[in-house]
């Protein structure tokens, strides 16, 4: 673990200005990513995961905004960048798998046009027979034959159309690649190969993946570390080892103990209660109101998050009377 | 012989275009044996168009659908009004069935009224509360709501809920936990468990997530391309596949469990797609398939039994044993853990 930081996010605030009040989507949020590391993000839907992938591709658009903290990417903070400095951004040094690849291809395009769209855009000063060349070396690497290239999305399955949308996100070798959901839409066979592909380009271009979802059967077979968040807020990051064996922060091992696996037939835990409003949280640890082990500070302080075990950190106050590591 | 609910006798649907989405299915339901029978398959194996054809949303284009004997298609008004009220679905989007300008509780008073349930309003409500408790919903904390103040599980469970006030005996439930967090999916299937076991309702639960499929049901039925590979007991199947195909798919599960590595046991020619021209009169599954032999490619397998009596295959490994009378599957789908004798 001794590589780049290639993704340095610290006390990160994004808020959306509504007429109902102010939302807060992500809240002081800390994350570091290293370089050819798989990290996983998980949350129930509107814990701000998606904002916060967002954030990172310089796309929080009015009402929202961010309203304090860095992204440093290589070191440099991109939240202060330029409309059009974030766009040499994205693309080439932060890509983005999305997750509907049936919704996402232009069906009037062919593949190849739409590969070097971007790679046009972002002035690269090559001809159009290397940008064509790239292309082709991008469906090579998602295990696609170099003829889809002359091909429209309507051609393809559905498995094709996503490694397509893999090979727009990868053909500038980014360093941190998005992937939202990115097999949500395909099937269990399907799903495996394409995470399979994912995996192998990555390992082999030395990027960085973020893998949002909930999907936790994904993450625990895919991920390195496991970022877990709830109502804006990091509950938990741990790498993969700690967060399915011993998870400390009580909303993950109420999620790892939800999951359905094999010997147990039939006993299903669910996490009572509701998610709160991300414009109306409760005071103290957000999680407190569904909290089985909320004990005295937890509904008047908003518990640190710290290092509680190596690499393994948590906001909780159940854990706050330990030394903290940092 | 007890009478059968619902039966679907060598039912085939071809769409306009040529698509055969189900390809001479059997598959009769016996409601007074309750049990969960998951149809699991991935996107394109039909398993919504059968749960549809179920519901008599879909006419099938050869074969026949009875309910209780008689031809769906030629029930009169009585007895289709009985259908209705027997047959219940649940569908996957908790957000498309209601109506965002009307109360959650219009759901519920709609069916009421139809099937003439209640005499006066006070047992109306007494009959939304009681339904509303049973899928583990507070009634002062659902009732009077709008659709937008509760959560996708708490709409869920709702129509689950409208769905038991019914009394059905059979609930088909096309993906019901699919767009619904994976917290609250439990408190559903737990829901659906429910209803089955002490309201003895029959559940079609129709879905592509084999795991929910395992830890909620009795039987599993699993189709491919129209076709059924696998059908019996779902213990026998998940954990002992015998099918080439149900143990791909069992094979790319990712698993929620550190000590399992994904794909470790696969041996499948790991293609996505076949249209070849013998997987359209042979085997479904026979282009991708590791153990194909030329029988395969010219007609369809029948099903065999391959070890026990708790589940049949449908392919040619297996053309040593014996081949289950009659067709249909539902046939091993009627006494909850105890072998169908042969």
């Amino acid at each position: 673990m001794s590589r780049d930081v290639v993704l340095d996010i610290n006390d990160l605030d994004v808020q959306y200005y509504t007429d109902a009040g102010i939302v807060y989507a992500n809240n002081k949020i800390n994350l570091k990513l290293r370089a050819g590391e798989r990290l996983g993000l998980v949350g129930e839907s509107g814990s701000g995961k998606s904002t916060l992938a967002l954030a990172i591709l310089g796309m929080i658009k009015p009402p929202g905004g961010i309203a304090g903290g860095e992204i440093l990417l290589s070191g440099r903070d991109i939240t202060k960048l330029t409309e059009e400095e974030t766009r040499q951004v994205r693309g080439r040094e932060i890509s983005m798998i999305p997750q509907g690849a049936m919704n996402s291809l232009n069906p009037v395009m062919r593949v190849n046009d739409q590969i070097i769209d971007s790679m046009i855009d972002h002035e690269l000063g090559l001809s159009k027979a290397d940008m064509l060349q790239m292309a082709g070396d991008a469906l090579e690497a998602v295990e696609l034959d170099r003829s889809v290239g002359h091909m429209y999305p309507h051609e393809l399955s559905g498995g094709m159309k996503q490694r397509a949308c893999i090979a727009i996100a990868i053909s500038m070798k980014p360093k941190v690649i998005i992937a939202d959901e990115p097999t949500s839409a395909l099937d269990v066979v399907t799903q495996r190969q394409v995470m399979q592909t994912i995996r192998h380009i990555q390992e082999e271009m030395g990027a960085a993946v973020i893998l949002i979802g909930h999907d936790m059967g994904l993450m625990a077979q895919f991920v390195d570390r496991l970022a877990v968040m709830y109502a804006g807020q990091m509950a938990e990051i741990a790498p993969k080892e700690g967060a399915f064996r011993t998870p400390m922060h009580p909303y993950t091992q109420m999620l790892i103990d939800s999951l359905p696996r094999l010997g147990a037939k039939g006993v299903f835990h669910g996490i009572p209660g509701i998610t709160p409003l991300l414009r109306d949280l409760p005071p103290g640890c957000v999680f407190n109101p569904r909290c089985p082990q909320a004990f005295g500070p937890c509904q008047e302080t908003v518990p640190q998050f710290l290092e509680h075990r190596p690499n393994q950190w948590v906001a909780c106050h159940l854990y706050e009377s330990e030394p903290a590591r940092s | 012989m007890s009478e059968l609910l619902l039966e679907l006798k060598n039912v085939t649907k071809q769409f306009k275009g040529g698509t055969v989405a189900l390809d001479n299915i059997s598959f009769s339901i016996d409601a007074n044996n309750p049990s969960i029978i998951a149809v699991a398959g991935e996107s394109g194996s039909g398993k919504t168009t059968l749960g549809l054809m179920s519901l008599g949303f879909l006419e099938p284009s050869a074969g026949r659908i009875k309910y209780k004997g008689k031809d769906l298609s030629k029930l009169n008004s009585q007895e289709r009004t009985e259908f209705r009220k027997e047959v219940q679905a649940v569908f996957q989007d908790p957000f498309a069935v209601y109506n965002p300008f009307y109360k959650v509780d219009h759901i519920m008073e709609v069916p009421i009224a139809n099937f003439k349930m209640a005499s006066n309003k006070k047992e109306a409500r007494e009959m939304m509360e009681q339904a509303l408790i049973s899928v583990g919903l507070r009634p002062e904390e659902t009732l009077g709501r709008f659709p937008h103040q509760m959560s996708g599980g708490q709409r869920q469970r709702m129509a689950l809920a409208r769905a038991l006030l019914l009394r059905p005996r059979l609930l088909i439930a096309d993906e019901p936990v699919s767009m619904v967090d994976a917290s609250l999916r439990a408190t559903i299937l737990e829901a659906l468990d429910k209803l089955n076991k002490e309201f003895g309702i029959t559940v079609l639960y129709i879905t592509h997530d084999l795991t929910t499929a395992y830890h909620v049901s009795d039987y599993i039925l699993i189709l491919y391309r129209g076709s059924i590979m696998e059908a019996g007991d779902v213990e026998s199947i998940i954990r002992n596949p015998q099918h080439p195909y149900t143990q791909l798919l069992i094979g790319s599960i990712p698993w929620p469990d550190l000590d399992r590595i994904w794909g470790e046991d696969i041996a499948v020619i790991d293609i996505e797609e076949d249209h070849s021209e013998a997987s359209r009169v042979g085997c479904k599954f026979a282009g991708r398939c590791p153990h194909v032999m030329d029988k395969c490619k010219v007609a369809p397998p029948p099903l065999y039994w391959p070890d026990d009596n708790n589940r049949v295959a449908s392919c040619y490994l297996f053309d040593n044993k014996e081949v289950l009378p009659g067709e249909d599957v539902g046939t091993l789908f009627r006494s909850k853990k105890v072998a169908v004798s042969r």
